[in-house]
């Protein structure tokens, strides 16, 4: 009978024990695979690494190198301009879609695949489709010459002051529809009684949608400014295959500037300095969020 | 979507309706466009696009091109085309599905069902690990692949997918198995159902949805990932990596056409995914990330 009854115990402690087994190689692949290696990188941006990993300390020298070339600063305003730009125009974009397409339009379920799918195709072939496209020997501008509009010019993907905005237009191209189906969700949630009895009280259309429907797709805006702010910060395929970070270094983003400077130009330090940077612009932008989304949850 | 035919308290006049189509018919062109671009010139010969217009159908339509990336055209020092690169692509992004969105269930699982101590914060720091920019690990993963000898493989590449797609696919599933009564799971317990049984019997038989969500998430972003292919494929390059090398390359004649017949060839997998079932991923990724 004892013997029963430890058998029985030995098997409850078990059952207690198999989630957190279960868990385990998750979070361990998580804590060596993510935050360690954070940890190292943030340790490697305190040394003189070069090409390969050195490990004597030499305190702020990188940052404070990182912070003095222009290069640097290149790639930190073509961020600011490219994610203020992308995120603008891609809720605008978005909103406005999801808006239109919410006034019972026939084909909807047509026209949504059509401005979804970009969002399935790799940032590469993207680049690959808008590089040509806006290319001025064969693109556009070729195309409205052919046309007869012979004065036309488009030769942005070959300014240095205009090819960031280039990478904007692929980039919106890229992932708009996918802000216009986070939008049409929140729109089809709120309550259609909330607008009628709204319009009963007189509000026209226009106010209907400032003072009541925009407000509540709060949720939506949110979501949305999250994840296009982490995928601008993290941009590197698009504008590899885009520009390849020309014409000169003009649409070098900080992802480019990590990539070069570690692995092809040997300053290793720096390289990871710049890494830690971008980490803490994304953690600045994520931490509030995630913080906020897992208080509410039970 | 369900509340599409809801009635819709706003109303509009003609003149309005017939703007709302116009703006919307005109974003349908310009999303069409680049794409239809790609796969009309993919169908030209090369003089029709240097000395034509990219807009013209094809006076002589050809898949020369599209042949030629396939199995011919220059990869970086090798004339192999694109094939074995998509081969690799396959061979990396199956196993990488698979095991990340079986780990993805059972943390779901564990994580709602058998809730413990510190939980949600494991769970805050799996959710974090979601959105790091990838150049911060990019130095320690090179060494440790190159320590553990997976440097430069298909093994290699898989591990590092799971390894950041974990994250992502434990979301969907926490989310989704939030929403089920946990007093099933408790009545089964009292039944004497374990862990793994009541995982097995009740949990799986209702994942259909979120398993959908998860498989195509892993899926176009293991097939769509670049940096790290490009940083540790070696000489087992995935097709993302391969087509960059061929449209960049710097050697001979620039042939546009092969360029995006290429270009299509590695988008084809994830647009069929999403053409047979997009509609049901927006459908389970809008219910778990958007409140309404």
């Amino acid at each position: 009978m004892a013997n029963y009854a430890s058998d029985a115990d030995f098997r409850t402690k078990l059952q207690g024990w198999i989630p957190k087994l279960v868990l385990s190689p998750s979070i361990a692949m998580m804590l060596v695979f993510v935050y360690g290696f954070i940890i190292y990188t943030v340790y490697l941006s305190f040394t003189n690494s070069k090409m390969l990993p050195k490990y004597d300390l030499i305190g702020l020298d990188n940052y404070v190198r990182l912070w003095g070339l222009s290069t640097w600063w290149t790639a930190v305003t073509n961020l600011a301009i490219f994610a203020s730009l992308y995120i603008i125009i891609c809720t605008v974009i978005g909103l406005t879609l999801a808006i239109l397409l919410d006034q019972k339009i026939r084909g909807e379920g047509m026209l949504r695949p059509i401005y979804l799918y970009p969002m399935a195709l790799s940032f590469i072939v993207t680049g690959t489709a808008w590089k040509w496209f806006l290319d001025p020997g064969i693109g556009l501008e070729n195309t409205m010459h052919l046309w007869g509009w012979e004065s036309f010019e488009f030769n942005w993907i070959k300014d240095r002051n205009m090819a960031i905005y280039t990478i904007v237009i692929a980039a919106v191209w890229q992932t708009s529809g996918f802000v216009m189906a986070m939008f049409l969700a929140g729109l089809r949630g709120i309550d259609n009684e909330i607008l009628k009895a709204a319009q009963i009280d007189g509000a026209s259309n226009w106010q209907l949608y400032r003072r009541i429907v925009i407000p509540m797709l709060r949720p939506a805006f949110l979501s949305a400014f999250v994840i296009l702010a982490h995928l601008a910060v993290k941009s590197y395929d698009l504008v590899i295959a885009l520009t390849g970070g020309g014409p000169g270094r003009a649409t070098e983003l900080p992802a480019t500037f990590m990539y070069s400077y570690t692995f092809t130009r040997n300053q290793m330090g720096t390289g990871a300095a710049s890494a830690v940077i971008m980490l803490m612009t994304i953690a600045a932008i994520m931490m509030p969020y995630l913080y906020a989304e897992l208080k509410e949850k039970p | 979507m369900a509340a599409a035919t809801q009635d819709s308290a706003v109303s509009s006049g003609k003149i309005t309706r017939v703007f709302i189509y116009l703006v919307l018919l005109l974003s349908a062109l310009f999303y069409l466009l680049p794409f239809f671009v790609m796969v009309v010139n993919s169908l030209k010969p090369l003089e029709e696009i240097t000395g034509g217009n990219m807009m013209a159908l094809p006076q002589t339509w050809t898949i020369e091109p599209w042949l030629k990336a396939w199995s011919t055209a220059q990869i970086g020092v090798e004339a192999t085309g694109l094939k074995p690169y998509f081969l690799n692509s396959i061979l990396m992004v199956v196993p990488a599905v698979v095991i990340s969105t079986g780990l993805g269930a059972l943390n779901g699982y564990v994580l709602t069902k058998w809730r413990f101590r510190g939980d949600t914060l494991l769970f805050g720091l799996l959710l974090f690990s979601c959105f790091i920019p990838f150049q911060i690990v990019l130095i320690p993963m090179a060494t440790i692949l190159g320590k553990i000898g997976l440097a430069g493989s298909i093994p290699g590449l898989v591990l590092v997918h799971v390894v950041y797609g974990v994250g992502f696919t434990t979301l969907y599933y926490r989310n989704y198995y939030a929403a089920f009564p946990t007093e099933l799971v408790h009545a089964a317990m009292i039944d004497g159902a374990g862990f793994f049984r009541i995982f097995w019997r009740i949990m799986l038989p209702v994942s259909g949805p979120i398993t959908v969500v998860s498989v195509i998430w892993q899926f176009t972003n293991v097939w769509n990932d670049f940096l790290f292919g490009a940083s540790f494929g070696g000489q087992t390059q995935p097709m993302t990596v391969a087509l960059n090398n061929l449209v960049q390359s710097s050697t001979g004649v620039k042939e546009y056409n092969v360029h995006f017949a290429g270009a299509i060839l590695a988008a084809l997998p994830t647009l069929l995914v999403y053409i047979v079932a997009g509609r049901y991923f927006v459908r389970g990724l809008m219910a778990g990330s958007v409140k309404g």
